[in-house]
């Protein structure tokens, strides 16, 4: 999102906050603080029209280390602030930073609603599939069979998919990054930053401590290469230093190689982040590689243009001054029946 | 044919259908003609809680009883002086209610076989009851008579049949010497895209009114003469309406934009409804997706330098309270709008209770205190809610409004204010950097800390629902500094009651023998019963609690001014604990826990009973 005045060129130390920052030592949430106050820095927006709305969890103790406005509020309710924040004041660049407990979990059904309502934000959604600051319980997104201090035999809930999630609660912006890839991850900041709606912005992030390489495969030489397909609008389906590529068979995706010259780029899916259809697919690129499963997709899955809700909320209110005129207490106390007692 | 007219000073009517029978809507259009005829009048919707709730029987009753009199009035009555029953389930549920030698009006369609076994009758039509002796029965087949009116139009026959309560409220209209005129407007607004119905409405109206002229059971007419109240403009209110209003006044004086965060739960929904009309004075009305987000949007919009409000009832309240706990902590303006009902749990939703007091004072994990602001009727509502309003504003602090299920659909004439003449509301808003630089968390003399609202330029700061620094509002885990910051919380909503009025007596003496404590919707019972008892010779004072946190700083003293202190309340006795251990003064309860009001009667029986003889 983003609509706010250009103001003169800030850097990113401009928007750190004096506070020591104090997640632990090798946790991605430092390397994904250091983006977003590149980001905002690039995006040009004043510090005083940000705002940074948090949760509760690792990742909520956000807003403390931003020199914004903040809140670090309760657990899984910063959509909902934010959505009051934003219907309040549309004129703020408001960014609603959550986790996989927060906002999956406890605030599952505020995700859902402010997707759908398309509130101009931009919602960072730090995955770590683990519960962090409660000292490691499964979370939503911990796979199944995962063995934790509250899944001693593993788990057997089935995890969610947060961008499936989200294009399923129609979310105008979905995309995913991970905390390995800052350049990346600014890129996609500044991208969900332009995008005039609810901006998805699922983060895989690493949690050193509790569930220490869950996300390896995408960020370690050797195995990323195979593991993770980053979408471009416009470009061929192909990862792997070019030598693979994803074409449709029918409805079903599958791994082509093109190496051997049976199949070239040209015969791989051509990624368009406005065809729904496209978008539903890939989000479901979620089985491991091992297990059968296809690359991980990063990048925007989806983007379209849909009303924002303050917007119309705004209209209303124009067109309500525009046909009755603007509200006159006298004659809203008077009502339309009076009588006068002598 | 000969008429005659008794004039008499007060009459309540009790309008009683199946839910499908308009009962609702009849009581209403009856009571707005007789406000306008210039009546004071009260009202006391009784309905089921379910929409179409099973047809016939005595749970799906629907009641709407009016009191309309020549001087003040402050209950819709104990007894009714005319039953209107469109069916044996309406009469078995509301018979009791009717003053003896009252006039009973029944549509004898009601009463066939089917009915009666609905209403569990036992094939014995109490219409022919040997103790109907005792009343003016008056019982018509409206239905019918309904039908031929509307035997020549191009009516359905069960449409028609659905106007029979414009039959009756004709009938009542000649009965009482009113004008059908404001009807006749109601009812070609409300069928204005159909003008069929405009003319069998009004055909219907106009038949029962006739019907009353030309039949001799009609003869004699009921005249209430107008009412001497204050002089002044007057208009109809309801409760929730009164909030609404209340709201958007104190939104417009203050200078903010009003945000209302809502979930639909009755009976608090018609505060949204009523604010969502009104888009022109920038009202932001925002159907949450749930109780949580409600108060959690209020909150983002109060951070955002909006007037934040959310409503609910006692469940939705109870799922706010996390949430209202971090506007404690933010120390940011919100109001919390509580219509009360019937409980615990989904209790009793279309009744009314008193039985959030505890809730509203102590609700919240930890130490969390907020001022508390009771309403006392469906007018008075526009005044506690600003009131609530202003303090939330001039404090820094979410306060909990308390209304009920009885003020909120109640409805009473009221005597409205000039915009001009509301008291100011002041913020605590800055707009730039104090010139001895910025700390979010510094007070004034109140206790109180500024309002830096985003898009300030320098006052950027983050809040949180952790402990804060004294000073800095940074996280901050000291333990002197927790005990120190409890303490500061409490304090500043204690040192609230230097800037409220102090408890004044509502009627009686200053001081003697009986003193009647009363907080929200029961003060028109304890008026009514005490300015009975002070003519019938008792030493009975009135006094009625708007602020219950903080209290008035006279009222310890005030208590022991009175030999007894009696604290009615419809709950199991919550403020009168609270009385008690704060002030250790030993007070006589009279709990009434039944979802319905008290009546005056109950209040003077409870007086008498101990009073000392002499």
């Amino acid at each position: 999102m983003s609509e706010t005045i250009k103001v003169p060129k800030l850097k990113a130390k401009d928007f750190e906050s004096d506070q020591e920052v104090r997640w632990c030592p090798g946790c991605g949430d430092h390397a994904i603080l250091k983006q977003v106050q590149a980001a905002v820095a690039e995006i040009g927006v004043a510090p005083e029209n940000v705002v940074f709305i948090s949760g509760i969890g690792c990742s909520s103790r956000f807003p403390y280390y931003m020199n914004t406005y903040g809140m670090h509020s309760i657990h899984g309710r910063a959509t909902a602030i934010a959505s009051g924040l934003k219907a309040a004041r549309k004129d703020l660049s408001v960014w609603i930073v959550t986790g996989d407990g927060d906002s999956l979990s406890i605030g599952g059904n505020h995700l859902i609603h402010l997707l759908r309502r398309n509130f101009n934000v931009n919602v960072l959604l730090f995955n770590n599939e683990i519960y962090g600051l409660t000292k490691g319980q499964y979370s939503p997104t911990s796979p199944l069979g995962l063995n934790t201090k509250s899944s001693p035999m593993g788990v057997i809930d089935h995890p969610f998919n947060p961008t499936a999630l989200a294009l399923g609660a129609d979310a105008t912006f979905v995309s995913r990054v991970i905390d390995r890839d800052p350049r990346h991850l600014k890129k996609t900041l500044i991208e969900a930053n332009e995008h005039q709606g609810t901006s998805f912005v699922e983060i895989y992030q690493n949690c050193p401590v509790f569930n220490d390489g869950v996300f390896s495969n995408y960020t370690e030489r050797g195995l990323k290469e195979e593991h993770t397909l980053y979408m471009e609008a416009g470009k061929p389906l192909v990862y792997a230093k070019e030598t693979k590529g994803i074409r449709l068979n029918g409805l079903k995706p599958e791994i082509v190689d093109l190496t051997t010259g049976e199949f070239s780029a040209d015969d791989c899916l051509v990624h368009d982040p406005t065809d729904r259809t496209l978008a539903g697919i890939l989000s479901r690129f979620f089985d491991k590689l091992e297990d059968g499963g296809l690359p991980r997709p990063f990048g925007v899955f989806y983007q379209e243009d849909r009303f924002r809700y303050e917007e119309a909320l705004q209209l209303q209110i124009d067109e309500a001054m525009a046909s009755k005129g603007e509200g006159d207490l006298d004659a809203l106390l008077a009502g339309n029946n009076n009588w006068v007692i002598q | 044919m000969q008429d005659t007219t008794e004039a008499l000073d007060e009459v309540v009517v009790l309008f009683a259908g199946d839910s499908g029978d308009g009962m609702q809507l009849t009581g209403n259009q009856f009571t707005n003609t007789t406000a306008l005829f210039g009546n004071d009048v009260s009202t006391f919707p009784n309905f089921p809680a379910e929409i179409r709730a099973p047809q016939g029987t005595v749970g799906g009753v629907s009641g709407f009883q009016v009191k309309f009199g020549s001087h003040r009035l402050f209950t819709p009555g104990d007894e009714a002086d005319v039953l209107v029953a469109m069916n044996a389930a309406a009469l078995k549920a509301n018979f009791d209610k009717l003053k003896k030698g009252g006039v009973l009006i029944a549509n004898t369609d009601g009463f066939d076989s089917k009915n009666l076994k609905l209403a569990n009758c036992a094939d014995v039509n109490p219409l022919q009851a040997e103790r109907m002796n005792e009343y003016n029965v008056q019982a018509f087949n409206f239905t019918q008579l309904t039908l031929d009116t509307l035997a020549d139009t191009v009516i359905p026959r069960k449409e028609a049949a659905r106007s029979k309560n414009m039959f009756v409220l004709g009938l009542l209209y000649w009965m009482f010497n009113r004008s059908m005129e404001p009807t006749e407007r109601f009812i070609e607004t409300k069928f204005r895209k159909s003008p069929e119905l405009i003319e069998s409405n009004l055909k219907v109206l106009r038949a029962g009114y006739h019907f009353g002229e030309t039949n001799e059971a009609f003869a004699h007419r009921i005249d209430v003469k107008p009412a001497e109240l204050e002089p002044g403009v007057y208009r109809n209110i309801m409760g929730n309406q009164a909030t609404a209003l209340g709201l958007i006044a104190a939104a417009k004086k203050s200078g903010l934009e009003l945000f209302y965060g809502s979930y639909p739960i009755t009976p608090a929904s018609d505060i949204l409804h009523e604010l969502a009309k009104h888009r022109n004075f920038g009202v932001k009305t925002f159907q949450a997706e749930d109780e949580i987000a409600a108060v959690a949007s209020s909150i983002g919009a109060s951070f955002a330098g909006s007037l934040g409000v959310t409503a609910s009832s006692g469940p939705g309240i109870a799922l706010k309270q996390e949430a209202i706990g971090l506007a404690v902590m933010l120390e940011i303006p919100l109001v919390v709008v509580n219509v009360q009902r019937g409980g615990p749990s989904t209790g009793l939703p279309t009744k009314t209770e008193q039985a959030d007091l505890m809730q509203a004072l102590y609700g919240r994990n930890g130490e969390a205190q907020m001022p508390v602001v009771a309403a006392n009727s469906p007018q008075e509502a526009f005044d506690a809610v600003y009131e609530a309003t202003r303090i939330a504003l001039e404090f820094m602090t979410p306060v909990m409004f308390l209304s009920d299920g009885y003020i909120a659909n109640g409805a009473e004439p009221w005597k409205f204010p000039k915009a001009a003449d509301l008291p100011e509301l002041k913020t605590q808003k800055i707009s730039e950097v104090p010139s001895e630089g910025f700390l979010p968390y510094k007070r004034n003399a109140d206790l109180v800390r500024s309002w830096a609202v985003p898009g300030t330029k320098g006052l950027e700061h983050r809040l949180g629902g952790l402990e804060k620094d004294e000073l800095t509002g940074n996280v901050s885990y000291d333990p002197d500094n927790h005990e120190k910051m409890v303490k500061i919380r409490a304090e500043k909503v204690a040192n609230i009651a230097n800037h409220i009025p102090e408890q004044t007596i509502d009627q009686g003496p200053e001081s003697g023998e009986v003193l009647i404590l009363g907080w929200g919707s029961t003060y028109g019972a304890i008026k009514t019963a005490v300015a009975q008892l002070n003519q019938e010779g008792f030493e009975v004072a009135h006094a009625h609690l708007r602020y219950l946190n903080p209290f008035p700083k006279n009222l310890g003293d005030l208590l022991e001014k009175y030999n007894q202190v009696i604290i009615p309340e419809m709950n199991d006795g919550q403020l009168i604990n609270i009385i008690q251990a704060k002030y250790s003064k030993v007070c006589v309860p009279l709990d009434k826990i039944k979802g319905i009001p008290f009546t005056a009667n109950e209040i003077k029986e409870k007086v008498k009973s101990i009073y000392p003889e002499s």
